[in-house]
């Protein structure tokens, strides 16, 4: 077989069940297209040898006919997950040669579901980015190109090197976190699908902290099958995570039967919103036809406070991350200047400045302004109301409805440097997103189409808290519908 | 709640060369939550153990760890709130107290800042005179403690050590009821034995389990009690706080130091700033730490790794009804069993004396027992520099002395002999007394006999006694000396009197 890395999570494991592949044959495919795609610069870490002998364990597994639900599937790894013995860096000089003594509960879960590690992936430093630019490694490139053309594109962020690696066949899925975007976006411009589950769902123990009531690790992968393989393992309640929820796990590859009829599909007005590009509203308009065509009842819903999302999302995630980012200090590991110090304080700021990029840096700062006394009420307080808010159009939304479609991106992916000199056009990237991540409700991207140029674009669909089994069969009657099988030209692979 | 006192004694005014002053004060005490583990992690509280032992890695800070309440610390902070008799707010949260600092390792402590589990309650203070006041607790909220940094082991480098990084602490805020350093020395042992009543505290100041800060501010002769009718702050001076104020004896000390320090200033024409100050106990003083306008900007906000901390209504009560006699409900007991409000808030300060006391007064007169008590066993402890607990003789040993000084067995002296005894050379008192022929006499025979013999002797004193019945005193003293102190003194009285036809009242 000689392209083994391109099979689905799906497909792969129905093989290795069947005994018609090994894993071992498996994860050697998929390494040596690590190997063979390091200029796409996805992975910051590589772990072949420890994927040689997760995939070795696996087969003695699965010749005796056991295994859990991902046995012997080789995956990819944000490196914002701390996985024991193995680098963590966040994307970050701050965390310098960081290897956490211990596992984050997301990836546990997947390696006691019996998954192989590849590799840990490269991403927006501490997540903050929607383009990998921001990263300590450098930016990750996007497979996809537009046509024609051999400018490098940015694969989306900040799960931008997982984004990459599933899109490229580097592996079969990968994890993301998402905070206001970070894995439906890169999914979007990178022709994958990517899930952010409810707030709750899935651990947040042992995944580096960027704004702790936004954060939500979840799947990216090529088909949205994969997605609901891929939550399964995912998802548990944590008792070492206060704001995981205990809510059963389903099984949501089942969830995936009996199509939508009848399913009520919200578009929500206030995101047709002016400076998008036609292809969107376009393939959005198509999105709802092809759900209409299978069943669905298509409803007008109105999300009146939308506009707010963005503005509050950049109090709420930096007044958080200025917070969550003050153990980086130098003292106890990680990066520490080397200049000579003279008190504890110019410790701090030499090792912080060295360590932290100006992204990083620009979202400390505001968040420490917005929490600062005299504009905490202001700022930080008037942007908790609002997130009350829009948590409350959503809740009256899908009382007219079961789940909301919108477009994921407000377009497709943009060259490397064209918006690193503007924080504010990047930020715009989210202005689908942040919304979900504000109500902590499941969203979910789905390669819909292409744009005129050949670029991919995706469709978002939103459901009600710990609802992602209708927002994967609303997504696999989009996937079905759209017949996405566009791959991107295989011009990064060396010898 | 009941209004405290608020009538001013002269005896709280202060002479200035201007006028009369008052001084008002203010208490933040942190009391250590006692239990195993910390408030967020599950590393162990001991203390005493080698640097940075007992550090999970939540309290060293590292990435992706998150708090995870500790519901014994959170029963504790109620049971503590419950014997202050404040309001339990069943609905709080935990914010995050942003600063840096080597032996904070988050980069902020988690601490409860405008909604805390705790809000108002009350403390009864026992004064000297017998006087009791009361002083009002503003709230009571669960924080962190931090790690503690080490100056001393390096010449240019400072160490870590974050055994204490994360062990709970209450916060216990009192509302400034409090006059004078005695009556600040007075809050901190009252809640100190509360805390130690309840379990929730060892209120161990040595060990740093129970460590103050107090707030003093002083203002014109009048002041406070304008501030306590209409609650308005601007009738008192402006507060300096200070910080580390580990002992009893340095509380009164830093109050009466800063009282004159402020009184000094604004009598110069100046005005007091506000501002932290550290007392340093070596030279007596306290010294300036930081202005207000130094202070940190913390920049609280509710930390989102935690929920809202939702307590249960049945749970709370559950607490309260397992709550123990705390030592105002003991006292004001004891003074229905005939004890003096002074020998009862004595015996209530601790509560191994207050169940020591028990055990001892178990069947005997109970002002008996507390005289045993306070004049013979802790006078003898104190000689020793011995605790209650650690007391050579036992409760019901001593129960057992008085009650056989109340049934007559022996007699007062001869019980503080056997105490001496049983003090240094162990043993049950009752088989002393059998062994060694202890027992009073109260046989009339043989108090005769006694009696003959000492008239026998002594004719002339016949007279003597006869115009001067108050010299019956000598020959009781005669008797008790010819039976070798075992004489029962009533029954050798009554004797005296019929032998030598003494009137009723001698």
């Amino acid at each position: 077989m000689s392209d083994l890395n391109s099979m689905t999570l799906a497909e792969a494991r129905d093989a290795l069940k069947a005994k018609k592949l090994s894993s071992t044959e498996l994860t050697t495919a998929l390494v040596r297209s690590v190997e063979q795609s390091r200029g796409l610069n996805a992975f910051v870490t590589e772990t072949p040898d420890r994927a040689m002998a997760m995939a070795a364990a696996s087969d003695a597994r699965l010749a005796k006919g056991e295994g859990g639900a991902l046995e012997g599937l080789p995956l990819a790894i944000k490196d914002l997950f701390c996985t024991k013995g193995v680098k963590t860096t966040a994307g970050s000089r701050i965390l310098g040669n960081f290897v956490p003594p211990y596992e984050s509960t997301v990836t546990q879960n997947l390696w006691n579901a019996g998954a192989v590690m590849l590799g840990k992936t490269n991403m927006d430093e501490f997540a903050m980015g929607s383009s990998n630019e921001t990263s300590a490694a450098g930016p990750v490139f996007n497979p996809w190109r537009a046509k024609n053309s051999n400018a490098n594109l940015v694969p989306g962020g900040s799960s931008g090197g997982s984004a990459a690696a599933v899109s490229g066949d580097l592996c079969l899925a990968a994890t993301g976190t998402d905070t206001g975007g970070s894995i439906r976006q890169p999914a979007a411009v990178t022709g994958t699908v990517g899930l952010k589950p409810t707030y709750g769902r899935c651990s947040r123990f042992g995944i580096v902290a960027f704004a702790s009531s936004l954060d939500q690790a979840g799947p990216m992968t090529k088909t949205v099958r994969d997605a609901a393989i891929m939550l399964g393992s995912m998802a548990s309640v944590d008792a070492k995570d206060s704001t995981s929820v205990d809510v059963p796990v389903p099984d949501y590859e089942k969830l995936l039967e009996g199509g939508i009829k009848g399913l009520k599909v919200g578009i929500p007005k206030e995101y047709r919103i002016d400076g998008v590009p036609a292809d969107i509203g376009g393939l959005w308009d198509k999105g709802a036809a092809w759900l209409k065509a299978q069943g669905a009842e298509i409803v007008e819903v109105s999300l009146p406070h939308t506009k707010y999302a963005l503005p509050t999302y950049y109090i709420v995630a930096p007044a958080e991350a200025s917070s969550n980012l003050a153990r980086y200090d130098g003292v106890r590991f990680g990066h520490r200047t080397s200049d000579s110090i003279h008190d504890i304080t110019e410790l701090y700021e030499k090792s912080r400045a060295e360590g932290f990029g100006a992204e990083v840096q620009r979202r400390i700062l505001i968040g420490t302004y917005v929490l600062s006394a005299g504009y905490y009420d202001a700022y930080y307080a008037r942007a908790q109301k609002l997130r009350t808010l829009i948590k409350r159009d959503f809740d009256k939304a899908f009382e007219s409805c079961d789940v909301l479609l919108t477009p994921a991106t407000p377009g497709p992916a943009f060259g490397v440097g064209e918006k690193t000199s503007d924080p504010v056009s990047m930020y715009l990237n989210d202005v689908f997103t942040v919304t979900v991540n504000l109500a902590g409700l499941p969203g979910l991207s789905v390669p819909a189409g292409l744009t005129d140029n050949g670029l991919p674009l995706g469709l978002q669909l939103i459901g009600k808290a710990f609802d992602e089994g209708t927002v994967l069969r609303a997504g696999l009657a989009i996937e079905q519908a759209a017949d996405f099988r566009h791959k991107p030209a295989n011009w990064w692979r060396s010898a | 709640m009941s209004a405290p006192e608020t009538k001013s004694m002269p005896s709280k005014l202060i002479k200035g060369q201007t006028g009369d002053w008052e001084i008002v004060i203010g208490m933040e005490v942190h009391a250590q939550v006692l239990s195993k583990s910390k408030l967020f992690s599950g590393a162990s509280t001991e203390f005493g153990a080698e640097p940075n032992s007992q550090v999970s890695f939540i309290d060293a800070g590292m990435p992706g760890m998150l708090p995870v309440i500790n519901e014994k610390c959170v029963e504790q902070a109620v049971r503590t709130g419950l014997g202050l008799k404040a309001k339990i707010n069943l609905s709080s949260i935990f914010d995050r107290k942003n600063y840096f600092y080597p032996d904070l390792p988050q980069g902020y402590q988690i601490s409860q800042y405008k909604n805390p589990i705790v809000g108002e309650g009350e403390v009864t203070i026992d004064l000297k005179d017998g006087e009791s006041r009361l002083v009002g607790i503003e709230r009571l909220h669960l924080e962190q403690d931090a790690g503690k940094s080490l100056h001393d082991q390096h010449p240019d480098s400072s160490y870590v050590d974050l055994n204490r990084s994360g062990i709970a602490l209450m916060e216990i805020v009192t509302k400034p009821h409090m006059r004078t350093s005695e009556e600040a020395a007075a809050f901190l042992r009252k809640l100190r034995a509360i805390v130690r009543y309840l379990g929730t505290c060892d209120g161990n100041m040595d060990e740093g389990s129970m460590r103050a800060d107090v707030n003093v501010s002083v203002c014109r002769a009048g002041g406070y009690e304008k501030f306590r009718e209409s609650g308005d702050f601007k009738h008192l001076g402006t507060r300096c706080e200070i910080k580390n104020v580990n002992s009893m004896r340095f509380i009164a000390q830093a109050v009466e130091f800063e009282a004159r320090r402020q009184i000094e200033i604004i009598e110069g024409g100046g005005s007091i700033r506000q501002e932290t100050r550290l007392y340093d106990s070596r030279q007596g003083e306290t010294r300036s730490m930081r202005s207000k306008e130094e202070a940190h900007d913390y920049r609280y906000f509710p930390d989102p790794d935690l929920l809202p901390l939702e307590l249960d209504a049945d749970w709370v009560a559950g607490i309260q009804k397992s709550l123990p006699e705390l030592p105002d409900e003991k006292k004001s007991r004891f003074m229905g069993l005939g004890l003096s409000a002074y020998d009862a808030s004595v015996l209530v300060a601790e509560r191994e004396l207050a169940d020591y006391y028990e055990e001892l007064a178990k069947g005997v007169d109970a002002k008996a027992a507390a005289n045993w008590l306070n004049n013979e066993i802790l006078g003898r402890l104190n000689r020793d520099g011995l605790s209650i607990v650690q007391s050579p003789v036992s409760a019901a040993a001593n129960n057992a002395i008085v009650a056989m000084i109340s049934d007559k067995t022996i007699s007062g002296k001869i019980a503080k002999d056997l105490l001496d005894i049983v003090w240094s050379e162990g043993g049950d008192p009752r088989a002393i007394v059998e062994a060694r022929g202890l027992r009073q006499v109260t046989d009339t025979g043989a108090i005769d006999a006694a009696i003959e013999a000492v008239i026998a002797a002594n004719p002339e004193k016949v007279e003597e006694v006869k115009a001067k019945p108050k010299l019956a005193a000598w020959f009781v003293g005669q008797v008790m000396k010819q039976t070798g102190g075992k004489a029962n003194p009533a029954a050798v009285n009554a004797a005296l009197k019929l032998r030598l036809n003494l009137p009723d009242e001698g």
